[in-house]
C-alpha cells in the first residue's frame, strides 16, 4: 500500500518534471532562432554581408532567381541566399500561416493578393517580369503535335498544371480563347512538376511557361502558339512585413528591379513589362 | 521486491511521464485540426463529388493495393523467415528500400522501370499498348511499392517467432503440408498478418510521393485523398483541413473495425 502510494507520487513529480524540462527545452530553442535571426543586422555587417535572405518564388523564376541570387551574394560577400521554389499558391499559404521568409515573387497577380490581403506584404507589389505559356513536348516530338488543337487528343497523354495554381489558371484562359477543351490526363501541382513528366519522356505534351521549356534544355522542345497571347501572366514581387532580414529582402527585390536583373530575365525568356 | 514487480508487468514509473509526453505529441495536431476545422460550412465541403470521388478511389486503390501486396508480400515474407537461399540478407535489405526511398523518389524510380520509357514499360507499350502510369492502376502499383515492406516485415517476424516444433507435430502426426499450413502456421502468424495488413492498408490510403509523381493526379481516375488535400490547401486552407479530417475519421473507423474483427479482443 505504501510503496504504491509512493510510485504515485513519484510519478507525478517525474511527469511535472518532464513537462518542465520539455518546456524549458522548446523556450531555450524559440529564443535561440530569435537571436539569429537579429544578429545580421548587427554590428558585423562586414563579415555577414547581408546575412540569411530567404527568398520564396515561383518555380518558374528557379533559373533566373539562382542567378540573381549568386549576384547578390557575390556583390555583398558573406551574404547566403535562401531560395524555396514551389507552386505560388503553395508558397501564399505558407507565407499567410507564418513561414518566416524575407522576399515573395508570385507568378500570378491573384495570388501575391492572397499574401497582401492579410497584410503580410511590405508595401505595394512591383510587377518585373511577364511570361507566356508554350507547349512543351519531348525532344523529337514523338507525337507530332502542332498546336492547341492537339491537346483536346484523347489518345495523346497530355499534362497541365492544375486549375488551383497560376500556371493552370493561365491555361485555362488559353483553351477558353482557343475554343479548345483540353484532355488532360493529369494535372499537376506546379509548372516544374509539369515540366518533369514531359522531360521524362512519360507525356507526349504539356502547357507550361516559355521559360520553363528554354530551362529544360535539349529534352524538351517547344512550340508557340497564337492564344498564349491571351494568357500572359503578370509576376508581382514583394518584401514582406514580416521579414526577419528587411535589409537582405530590399537588396534582393532591388537587384529584381535593376537593369541587370532585367537582363538575366529577357534572357530566361521572360517578357518585360 | 522492485524487480519482481517489474517482472510481473509493472510499469517502471520512469516510463510513464515520456508515454504520456508521447500522447501529446501524437494528439495534439489531431486536436488542432478537430479546432481549426471550418465547422459551419464542414457538410457543404464534404459534400462535393469531387471529395467523395476522391474518398472512395483512396478506399479502392488501397484496398487493392493491400490485395495485391497479400499475393505478393506473404510468398516473400515465407522465403525471407524459412527460405534457405544465399544472398537472403540482401534480399532483407532490398525489401526495406522503399521505405528509405523518400516517396517521391519512389515515384521516378517507377517511370525508370514501368513508364513508358522505362526499361519494362518500354516493352508492355511496344508489346501490348499497355501504358501503365498516369492511370488508377499506376495508383495501386505506387502505392504497394511503397505499403509492401511493412506486410512483409511484419509477417517475416511473425513467421520467425512462431514455434515450427508445432509444425513438425502436426507432420509427424501425418498433417499434409496444406494442412499444416491452414490449420497450424496461419494462425500461429494471424496476428502478425493483420497487424501487417492493416499497416499496409494505412500506409497506401496516406500515400501522396510515389503517387502523385507516377500517376499524376486528375479527378476520378488518380486523384486521390491525400493529393486532393494537397490541391485543396493551395486554394482553400480550410477545405484542406475539412478533408484531413474525414480521411482521418474514415481510417480509424476502417481499422478499429478490422481490429476488433480480426483480433477479436477491444482492448
Amino acid at each position: 500500500m505504501r510503496t504504491r502510494r509512493g510510485a504515485g507520487l513519484d510519478l507525478i513529480a517525474l511527469t511535472a518534471l518532464t513537462a518542465l524540462t520539455a518546456l524549458t527545452v522548446l523556450t531555450a530553442c524559440g529564443s535561440g532562432d530569435d537571436s539569429l535571426d537579429r544578429a545580421p543586422s548587427g554590428g558585423t555587417e562586414q563579415a555577414h554581408g547581408l546575412g540569411t535572405v530567404t527568398v520564396l518564388a515561383a518555380s518558374s523564376l528557379t533559373e533566373a532567381f539562382g542567378e540573381l541570387g549568386d549576384e547578390l551574394e557575390a556583390q555583398h560577400p558573406g551574404t547566403r541566399v535562401r531560395f524555396s521554389f514551389a507552386a505560388s499558391s503553395e508558397l501564399a499559404t505558407q507565407i499567410t500561416a507564418g513561414a518566416p521568409a524575407d522576399v515573395f515573387a508570385s507568378a500570378s497577380p491573384s495570388t501575391m493578393d492572397q499574401v497582401v490581403k492579410v497584410g503580410d506584404a511590405d508595401g505595394d507589389p512591383t510587377v518585373f517580369v511577364r511570361n507566356r505559356l508554350e507547349i512543351a513536348v519531348p525532344a523529337g516530338n514523338p507525337a507530332d503535335v502542332s498546336g492547341l488543337a492537339d491537346l483536346a487528343d484523347k489518345s495523346l497523354t497530355i499534362a497541365l498544371c492544375a486549375p488551383e495554381v497560376p500556371c493552370g489558371a493561365a491555361a485555362d484562359t488559353a483553351f477558353e480563347a482557343a475554343g479548345v477543351t483540353p484532355a488532360p490526363d493529369t494535372l499537376e501541382p506546379d509548372a516544374k512538376a509539369t515540366l518533369a513528366k514531359v522531360s521524362l519522356g512519360e507525356v507526349d505534351a504539356a502547357l507550361v511557361y516559355r521559360t520553363d521549356v528554354i530551362a529544360a534544355g535539349d529534352d524538351v522542345e517547344g512550340i508557340d502558339f497564337p492564344e498564349s497571347a491571351d494568357a500572359v501572366n503578370d509576376y508581382p514581387v514583394v518584401a514582406l512585413a514580416e521579414a526577419p532580414n528587411a535589409e537582405g529582402a530590399e537588396a534582393f527585390v532591388d537587384l529584381v528591379l535593376s537593369d541587370e536583373g532585367r537582363a538575366v530575365f529577357e534572357a530566361a525568356g521572360f517578357e518585360l513589362p | 521486491m522492485t524487480t519482481r514487480r517489474q517482472l510481473a508487468g509493472g510499469l517502471p514509473p520512469v516510463m510513464v511521464p515520456f508515454a504520456v509526453l508521447a500522447v501529446l505529441f501524437l494528439a495534439l495536431p489531431v486536436v488542432g485540426l478537430v479546432v481549426r476545422a471550418p465547422w459551419r460550412t464542414i457538410g457543404a465541403e464534404l459534400s462535393q463529388p469531387e471529395s467523395l470521388e476522391a474518398l472512395r478511389l483512396s478506399m479502392v486503390c488501397a484496398s487493392l493495393a493491400t490485395l495485391l501486396c497479400l499475393a505478393l508480400g506473404v510468398p516473400l515474407a515465407w522465403v525471407l523467415a524459412r527460405g534457405d537461399l544465399p544472398g537472403r540478407s540482401l534480399l532483407r535489405a532490398l525489401v526495406t528500400v522503399p521505405l528509405v526511398l523518400p516517396p517521391v523518389v519512389g515515384g521516378i524510380a517507377l517511370f525508370t522501370a514501368l513508364g513508358r520509357r522505362g526499361i519494362v514499360g518500354r516493352w508492355l507499350d511496344q508489346w501490348f499498348g499497355i501504358s501503365l502510369p498516369f492511370t488508377t492502376a499506376a495508383v495501386v502499383v505506387a502505392e504497394a511499392f511503397v505499403a509492401l515492406p511493412f506486410l512483409v516485415i511484419a509477417v517475416e517476424g511473425s513467421l520467425r517467432a512462431a514455434d515450427q516444433r508445432l509444425e513438425e507435430a502436426a507432420a509427424t502426426l501425418g498433417a499434409g503440408r496444406w494442412y499444416v499450413l491452414r490449420r497450424v502456421t496461419l494462425p500461429l502468424v494471424a496476428p502478425g498478418l493483420a497487424a501487417g495488413t492493416v499497416l499496409c492498408w494505412a500506409r497506401a490510403l496516406g500515400e501522396f510521393g510515389a503517387t502523385i509523381t507516377f500517376a499524376g493526379t486528375f479527378p476520378g481516375t488518380t486523384r486521390t485523398m491525400p493529393v486532393e488535400v494537397y490541391l485543396a490547401l493551395q486554394r482553400d486552407p480550410s477545405a484542406a483541413i475539412a478533408l484531413s479530417l474525414v480521411l482521418l475519421v474514415v481510417s480509424l473507423v476502417v481499422l478499429a473495425g478490422l481490429r476488433e474483427r480480426w483480433l477479436g479482443t477491444s482492448r
